[in-house]
């Protein structure tokens, strides 16, 4: 725009309506497109009960992805998908499912990847074994009853990777003091959130839920190596073994590892092994016929400090 | 059109109610029976066509997507299945041929909302209307496809009330008819055909599309014009008549140009003097006389 006064009047009328009309469409549209951005943004948050069908990538992914046709809630047998309405904490349009409600049969076919037709659901995933639709959680240890030493199981044995997704470690029972406690424990290198066992689990509200794996998982920081794993890997330990340290002091100094620190103004040959300089004093052993009395502190070896 | 009077009496008393309203009843027809086609299955298992309006499939085999939410899924960086590419080419290919906007007057049900919406305007006799630019909708439509690319999600889908309803009606509402009434209202009170012909980001890209599309209305016989101003009364995109129907002197073709053309007919049945007709854009010689291509076969889609 001129910034004279006199060019401002002289500017043609159509002209300046044209301007004006464009730059007052320009910031209406502008500020719908700011709202939308924003509100797309909240509807990437997937409430943690909403889960995904097999083969969805994370959630920023299958929102640029997913169309929202619904042919994979045709083709799921189970009625098991359903499309997000209006209203629903999900973002319009997209499937989901409710594992308490209807949990996935985990179909050998896969026919919701099949019929998806953007790969939002993605058709490499062809073994259902592979999906990671969510992860289950034994969410609350105080309300499931394995904890309580009574039997239940139901998640371990509805559980279609049965021994490997969920499996039960047997524990001591301290109350009773006699018996086990089967506790559930879910892997994550096998479950696929498939939800039969927050389906199946006997409690008024679930004690065993499936979460999002990006709600459900913890992850060890990336730079971190356990050692036996890695030693496993190499055949042997990847770090140097201890030697004992050597002290290079001036003479007449020591340094005693087990508590009494630097040691000056000791006898001189100190260096040489006890055994030889006490050989003398006590020709037969240091050390009292019973090691007890010296792990106890009550052999002669007592105020003399550790070898 | 008599003072107060409604668009189309005189066609009524020329050509009887059905032949005044004959492309309306077609129009509703191709609207309800595509929809039909998607709720046999729900409604009473019979599995024709699977899906919604965004991407479906018919008998199992044929696919069929919208090109504008695939050209939304593209902008986000997605590159989706050959089955929703292909779909959409065959989509494409369709409007490209008969219009784009044959997806706005023969297909969305939204149409059906602001043509009621209109209708309502008209007998309540609301004057005044917002002074939204008609190029507004290219405006949306680029917000929208920018929005998608910025950040990687189909954004507009989460609002966009042509695909809320389709899916709404076919998968569940929910709160989707708040969207339908506030389409509504907005056209009957805010400002006359301000969805569809103003601000619709979707019929905007179909108009595009049907930039260069064959099927067209012509105003075949102008020269019979009384002035009646029925057609303009009753067109959702009225700036696309004048240049066809008054531009004789200055050598403009009878054929309607215009990609915002929604080929719906309206014009055709409101005219007493027969003034319009179907035909193609290669009759759009500007000494046209009677006669040109009629198209007596129906457009559906």
């Amino acid at each position: 725009m001129p910034d004279s006064e006199q060019q401002r009047n002289g500017i043609d009328p159509a002209r300046r309506r044209f301007l004006t009309n464009t730059l007052r469409t320009a910031v209406g549209v502008g500020l719908v497109a700011v709202t939308l951005g924003v509100y797309q943004r909240q509807a990437r948050a997937l409430p943690a009960t909403a889960i995904r069908p097999p083969g969805a990538a994370d959630e920023e992914t299958f929102q640029g992805a997913c169309i929202r046709c619904g042919l994979c809630v045709r083709d799921c047998p189970y009625h098991t998908l359903k499309l997000a309405e209006l209203g629903d904490e999900v973002a319009l349009g997209t499937p989901y499912f409710t594992a308490r409600d209807v949990p996935c049969e985990m179909c050998d076919d896969i026919p919701c990847v099949k019929a998806c037709p953007t790969g939002a659901l993605d058709h490499a995933l062809t073994d259902i074994d592979e999906a990671r639709m969510g992860l289950a959680v034994v969410i609350d240890q105080e309300a499931c009853i394995a904890f309580q030493g009574l039997r239940c199981e139901v998640c371990f044995n509805v559980c279609p990777i049965r021994g490997k997704a969920i499996s039960l470690d047997y524990q001591h029972n301290t109350r009773s003091g006699k018996h086990a406690l089967f506790i559930p424990v879910v892997h994550s290198n096998a479950c696929t959130g498939c939800g039969k066992c927050e389906k199946a689990c006997i409690l008024e509200e679930a004690a065993i839920k499936v979460f999002p794996v990006a709600l459900a998982k913890g992850l060890l920081g990336r730079h971190y190596r356990l050692g036996w794993e890695q030693k496993a890997e190499a055949g042997e330990a990847l770090v140097t073994p201890d030697t004992p340290h050597e002290y290079n002091l001036p003479e007449g100094m020591r340094y005693d590892h087990a508590g009494e620190g630097l040691i000056i103004g000791e006898r001189p040959p100190m260096p040489s092994p006890p055994p030889q300089r006490g050989a003398p004093e006590a020709p037969q052993s240091p050390f009292p016929s019973n090691p007890l009395d010296t792990l106890n502190g009550k052999g002669n070896n007592k105020g003399k400090g550790g070898l | 059109m008599q003072p107060g009077g409604r668009p189309g009496e005189e066609a009524i008393q020329v050509k009887g109610w059905f032949g005044a309203h004959k492309y309306l009843i077609l129009r509703r027809a191709s609207q309800l029976s595509i929809l039909a086609l998607f709720l046999l299955g729900p409604w009473f298992g019979i599995w024709i066509v699977k899906g919604n309006i965004a991407s479906s499939l018919t008998l199992d085999v044929l696919p069929l997507s919208d090109p504008l939410v695939l050209l939304q899924v593209l902008a986000t960086g997605h590159v989706p299945e050959t089955a929703a590419l292909i779909g959409g080419l065959i989509v494409l290919a369709f409007y490209f041929l008969v219009g784009g906007r044959v997806y706005c007057s023969w297909v969305c049900p939204v149409n059906i909302v602001t043509d009621l919406a209109e209708w309502v305007r008209r007998k309540l006799r609301v004057k005044g209307s917002a002074n939204f630019s008609d190029k507004t909708r290219y405006w949306l439509l680029g917000a929208i496809l920018i929005v998608a690319a910025v950040s990687g999600s189909v954004a507009w889908e989460l609002v966009n009330p042509v695909s809320m309803v389709y899916r709404g009606l076919v998968f569940g509402m929910g709160l989707a008819w708040g969207v339908v009434a506030a389409v509504f209202l907005l056209d009957v009170f805010v400002g006359r055909r301000a969805w569809c012909g103003r601000l619709c980001p979707v019929g905007a890209f179909y108009g595009l599309v049907g930039e260069g599309a064959v099927l067209r209305v012509s105003a075949v016989r102008r020269e019979q014009c009384d002035d009646c101003m029925d057609c303009f009364a009753i067109c959702p995109e009225h700036q696309v008549i004048k240049p066809a129907l008054k531009g004789a002197d200055k050598g403009i073709g009878p054929v309607i140009m215009s990609g915002h053309c929604t080929n719906c007919g309206r014009c055709i049945d409101v005219c007493g003097r027969d003034v319009f007709e179907f035909s193609t854009r290669f009759s759009n010689n500007s000494r046209q006389a009677v006669g040109g291509v009629n198209h007596k076969s129906e457009v559906s889609s």
